[in-house]
């Protein structure tokens, strides 16, 4: 790892004020995808901008029909909160499978967000709960959000504060690990907002979407047998050794199955 | 002698506090004063000549203290790599060894190989300077695929077909005429994955030389600290071995891959002179793909000649082994000897034939891996019977136990140079059978059918060769070592006991089983007794721990020497009783004629306080044996694996494994099943998940957890594991070894479920979910 400073603003305003200022800074929130980088040394930012403790981006509330979770919330707290589990059983499920424990505990729904790995668990859930990803200057709607593998909206500088997720009737995620890393090879979530159906998708391309044909064909008629047919979203699918562009077509309509089984028989 | 901690007894390991409070004492644990930091350079190609290696800019980092290239050792005279077990082709002529700069001179040869040392004051220091070290490559195309290799370009020099060697073992004119008159043959063509060892602590070095008095110490993860300096020393020149003090402290795991004597410990001991400061070197877990030597890495055809019966009539088998860009210390040994030799498996085959092409390519040196050449050979034998008992509609248990020796055949001579001494393969598929409830397979199957997922069952009936090995046979064959092992029994005055051992414990408990055995033969307590390895200043000397040998070969020594302390007590004790030394015996810690009875403690006390004493021999009470086994051990057993196989997604979970093993006697039942379980699941790592894997351009396209798939907890059932007993009968212990049975046993048993599942012998390790969707869907 190469030297650098490292800074732990008490305000937003100041962490934003330092990332304008320094050289090559870079924000820290949980750091468990930039600490490991830093370790390889194929990153090296001079300035590191602590972003916990800020209270702009923390706290979990439900409100009505959003459920709105503080930016620096790591995943842990997610996968423990009754909130959470109150509101959105299904994304506290997520929660408790992403990475390890020692990931849940350091990484944060922000952090992942803003790097939107393309075989991360949270971007499927933002697409299928039609979140809103508030940041440290304007609201960004997640089907705005994601632009392409390690893409987002987001300005150099900006800081993501809140993500407000849509409460559905029904979820459920289905995950297919990868063995080795246990990330997504392909995950996706389908949420049932009484009888308009949204699927998210992650792992499966560069970056997550959505699948229109799945949701037209459940937003029909939600059970499994709707997706035998319905069109594949159209994205360049990813293959490596693990799973071919093929394979992993292929179980994006399974684990969306899986998924809907789930909700259908009521146990999410 | 006391139920609780002698020989049979579940004793807790003694050396696990301080493992499990975070207290061990590994080699980048320890730290001494003045130490620099050394990191390697590493050749990012697979294949290329060196041009030039400028170390100007690295030099001028702050803190940076030296550049060593292979050129600078080469000047300097230092010896290369040496194989330590010469292979014969078949034609009679020594197999080619290439020679092995610890430092690359003039041409990398794979992707992580080393060809310089950067030495600094601190470790990222160094780790900066190694970035501004300015190589010069031409790259050249690569030989990477195993059963291309001897049709590619020659990596070394002359070496045509890139081949070290063409090995046979049986006599194939026979083999071909009994396959010829068999009414059956199951032809298999098989691979054997290549895998990576992953022990938990990487390799590490730390190196001192003391100019005062010329000495050198290299503090190293060894599981053989004596044949680390007997090579540093003999081959590499760097000193003579009273200048050399090897130690191996605790040691976190080696499964083979730190038996091997690697460039960088070697470097980091002759530099540490260089630069006249101590070098720690720690290997990242990068390094440890890229350079510990991995294992396997075979493609076989095999066929299986039966008669009208079943009984087999000949097994003949070829096989292209990969060694790697060099040949690794016993690289040439694991698919030859360790490997041929076991191809007879449990069964009474009467002619059997293999050949073996050893070949070069551009990919990291492979050596023995636990197994070492028997998960390999029993991967053939039980794969091809599993096949034939399809093709011809036998039951697989029972095609087995037709063709299993019998109890009363043994000693056993097979076609393939071993003479078993003991077995009862029969009650160990027996006891396999019951635990696996084989008679209910076919409701479970049904119940999974009717759950969307297919269900198979597989067996594997495994011998390995154990207890390397009567040296003068291993020598014959080529071994460039004896293969005992040496023992030292120190009585100390008030009668404790401490115990010299030439077998390295790296997990296996030796610290807490070596005591077992010798406070069992001496009748001292367990807590009296304490055990010394891993330290060529300390232990007399050693062959280290591979093989599953430890205790057949390392524990027999102790036997030995204990003897010799109980006969030498005889004739203290019979002067102290003033009775003959036949009227004495020793039992239970105490010796004993007629209603006179002194204890060791007594005994040993008189020895070093010699009042009254036979004048005729010397004080003290320690002695030493060294103990050369007569010949290996064969542990065997019967595994029986049960799979399910998800059809939406082709995963296959392994639902249920059952290993029933005969390892002979057993010192410490908890160590066993935790040395089976841990072998077991490696086992299922390479049928199911593991895999080294390089691209068309040699890069290791698996060099990370990231896409290297680590068996973990949830990847394995809860094992059922049993024991039969027969003892061996050629050591005082009784014992055969127990640390690779596992990993030897359980990838063809896997596997076999996996092929009964799906119908198609066609699959190859691992067995991953994409490729099993595809035979589903017979892509």
């Amino acid at each position: 790892m190469n030297p650098f400073n490292y800074h732990k603003p008490s305000s937003l305003a100041a962490a934003v004020a330092l990332h304008r200022d320094a050289e090559d800074p870079a924000y820290l929130s949980g750091g468990h995808t930039l600490l490991p980088t830093m370790t390889q040394r194929l990153a090296a930012p001079s300035d590191l901008i602590d972003l916990e403790g800020l209270t702009e981006l923390t706290g979990i509330a439900a409100q009505g029909s959003v459920l709105s979770i503080g930016a620096f919330t790591r995943h842990a707290e997610v996968a423990a909160s009754s909130e959470v589990r109150g509101a959105l059983p299904a994304l506290a499920d997520l929660a408790e499978g992403v990475g390890d424990a020692q990931v849940r505990n350091r990484g944060t729904m922000g952090g992942s967000l803003a790097n939107s790995d393309p075989a991360a668990d949270y971007p499927a859930a933002a697409l299928a709960l039609n979140a809103v990803i508030r940041t440290d200057r304007r609201e960004i709607a997640a089907d705005d959000y994601f632009r392409g593998l390690f893409e987002t909206a987001l300005a150099e500088d900006e800081v993501i504060t809140r993500i407000d997720f849509a409460v559905p009737s029904r979820a459920a995620y289905e995950k297919f690990p990868n063995p080795a890393s246990r990330y997504a090879t392909v995950g996706v979530m389908v949420a049932d907002f009484r009888g308009a159906v949204r699927v998210g998708i992650t792992g499966a391309g560069p970056c997550a979407c959505r699948a229109p044909a799945f949701e037209a064909a459940l937003s029909a008629r939600l059970a499994p047998a709707s997706l035998d047919d319905a069109e594949l979203p159209a994205i360049d699918f990813n293959s490596d050794l693990h799973a071919s562009a093929e394979y992993r077509a292929h179980l994006v309509r399974v684990m969306a199955q899986r998924a809907t089984a789930r909700i259908a028989a009521g146990t999410d | 002698m006391s139920a609780e901690t002698g020989i049979g007894a579940a004793v807790k390991r003694r050396e696990d506090l301080r493992f499990i409070t975070g207290q061990g004492n590994y080699t980048d644990d320890l730290n001494v004063p003045g130490q620099a930091y050394g990191v390697f350079l590493r050749s990012p190609y697979a294949r290329a000549r060196i041009n030039a290696v400028d170390a100007a800019d690295a030099l001028q980092v702050e803190g940076a203290l030296a550049v060593f290239t292979g050129q600078d050792t080469a000047a300097d005279g230092l010896g290369d790599l040496p194989c330590g077990w010469l292979v014969k082709s078949r034609d009679g002529s020594d197999m080619v060894s290439a020679p092995h700069p610890p430092l690359a001179v003039s041409q990398v040869n794979y992707v992580g190989e080393p060809y310089g040392l950067v030495v600094a004051e601190s470790l990222a220091a160094a780790r900066q300077a190694a970035e501004r070290v300015d190589a010069d490559f031409e790259e050249l195309t690569p030989v990477v695929a195993t059963a291309r290799a001897a049709q590619a370009s020659p990596i070394h020099q002359g070496l045509e077909d890139n081949l070290a060697y063409d090995w046979e073992l049986g006599d194939e004119a026979a083999t071909d005429a009994a396959l010829s008159a068999a009414v059956h043959v199951t032809r298999l063509d098989l691979t054997n994955n290549r895998l990576i060892p992953n022990a938990i602590e990487p390799r590490a070095a730390l190196a001192t030389f003391d100019p005062t008095n010329g000495e050198y110490q290299l503090r190293t993860t060894s599981q053989n600290p004596h044949l680390e300096r007997l090579v540093l020393s003999a081959f590499v020149q760097i000193a003579p071995e009273h200048k050399l003090r090897v130690v191996a402290p605790d040691v976190g795991g080696g499964f083979g891959s730190k038996i091997f004597v690697y460039a960088e410990e070697t470097v980091v001991t002759w530099a540490a002179a260089k630069v006249g400061r101590p070098i720690k070197w720690t290997a990242q877990r990068s390094e440890s793909f890229l350079a510990d030597a991995h294992g396997r890495d075979h493609v076989t055809h095999a066929e299986l000649g039966l008669d009208e019966a079943g009984r087999f009539t000949a097994l003949k088998v070829s096989t292209t082994a990969n060694l790697g860009a060099y040949l690794s210390t016993f690289g040439s040994s694991v698919p030859t000897y360790l490997y041929g030799t076991l191809l007879a498996g449990q069964y009474k085959t009467p002619n059997i034939h293999v050949r073996t092409h050893g070949v070069y390519t551009n990919t990291a040196p492979v050596d023995a891996y636990r197994g070492a050449g028997r998960p390999e050979a029993t991967f053939v034998v039980e794969r091809i019977i599993e096949a034939a008992a399809r093709e011809t509609g036998r039951d697989p248990a029972e095609l087995r136990r037709l063709n299993m020796i019998a109890p009363e055949d043994f000693p056993y001579q097979t076609p393939v140079a071993l003479v078993y001494d003991t077995g009862n393969y029969q009650a160990s598929l027996d006891k396999a059978l019951r635990l696996a409830d084989y008679a209910g397979f076919g409701q479970r199957r049904a119940a999974s059918q009717a759950a969307g997922k297919r269900r198979g069952i597989g067996f594997s009936c495994y011998i390995e060769a154990c207890g390397l090995a009567p040296s003068q046979l291993a020598i014959q064959l080529g071994a460039g070592v004896g293969l005992y092992e040496s023992g030292e029994i120190r009585v100390n005055p008030t009668g404790s006991v401490t115990v010299f051992t030439g077998s390295h414990s790296h997990g296996q408990g030796h610290e807490t089983t070596f005591a077992q055995v010798v406070s069992d033969k001496l009748g001292v307590p367990f807590d009296d007794v304490e055990v010394v390895h891993g330290d060529t200043g300390r232990v007399e000397f050693g062959l280290g721990t591979y093989g599953s040998r430890s205790l057949a070969v390392g524990g027999s020594a102790l036997i030995c020497a204990s003897d010799k302390i109980i006969a030498k007590g005889t004739r203290i004790a019979a002067h102290m009783m003033q009775a003959e030394p036949d009227s004495v015996a020793f039992e239970a810690g105490a010796f004993i004629s007629g209603n006179q009875r002194l204890t060791l403690q007594e005994v040993a006390f008189a020895a070093y306080v010699p009042a009254d004493y036979p004048p005729d021999l010397e004080p003290g009470l320690s002695e030493k044996a060294f103990y050369d086994p007569e010949n290996f051990t064969y542990p065997a057993g019967a595994h029986i694996a049960e799979v399910e196989v998800d059809e939406a997604t082709g995963v296959v979970q392994l639902a249920n494994f059952v290993a029933v093993d005969d390892f002979g006697h057993v010192i410490n039942p908890m160590i066993v099943d935790g040395q089976v379980h841990g072998g077991l699941a490696q086992g299922a790592g390479q049928a199911l998940l593991e895999h080294g894997i390089y691209d068309a351009d040699g890069q290791l396209t698996t060099g990370s957890y990231m896409d290297y798939c680590m068996p973990r907890a949830d990847d394995v059932p809860d094992f059922t594991v049993d024991t039969t007993v027969t003892p061996c009968t050629h050591n005082p212990l009784g014992v055969k070894g127990c640390g690779e049975a596992g990993a030897i046993g359980s990838p063809a048993a896997i596997i076999n479920a996996v092929t009964d599942a799906l119908g198609t012998e066609d699959i190859t390790m691992p067995a991953t979910p994409e490729q099993v969707w595809r035979k589903l869907r017979g892509l």
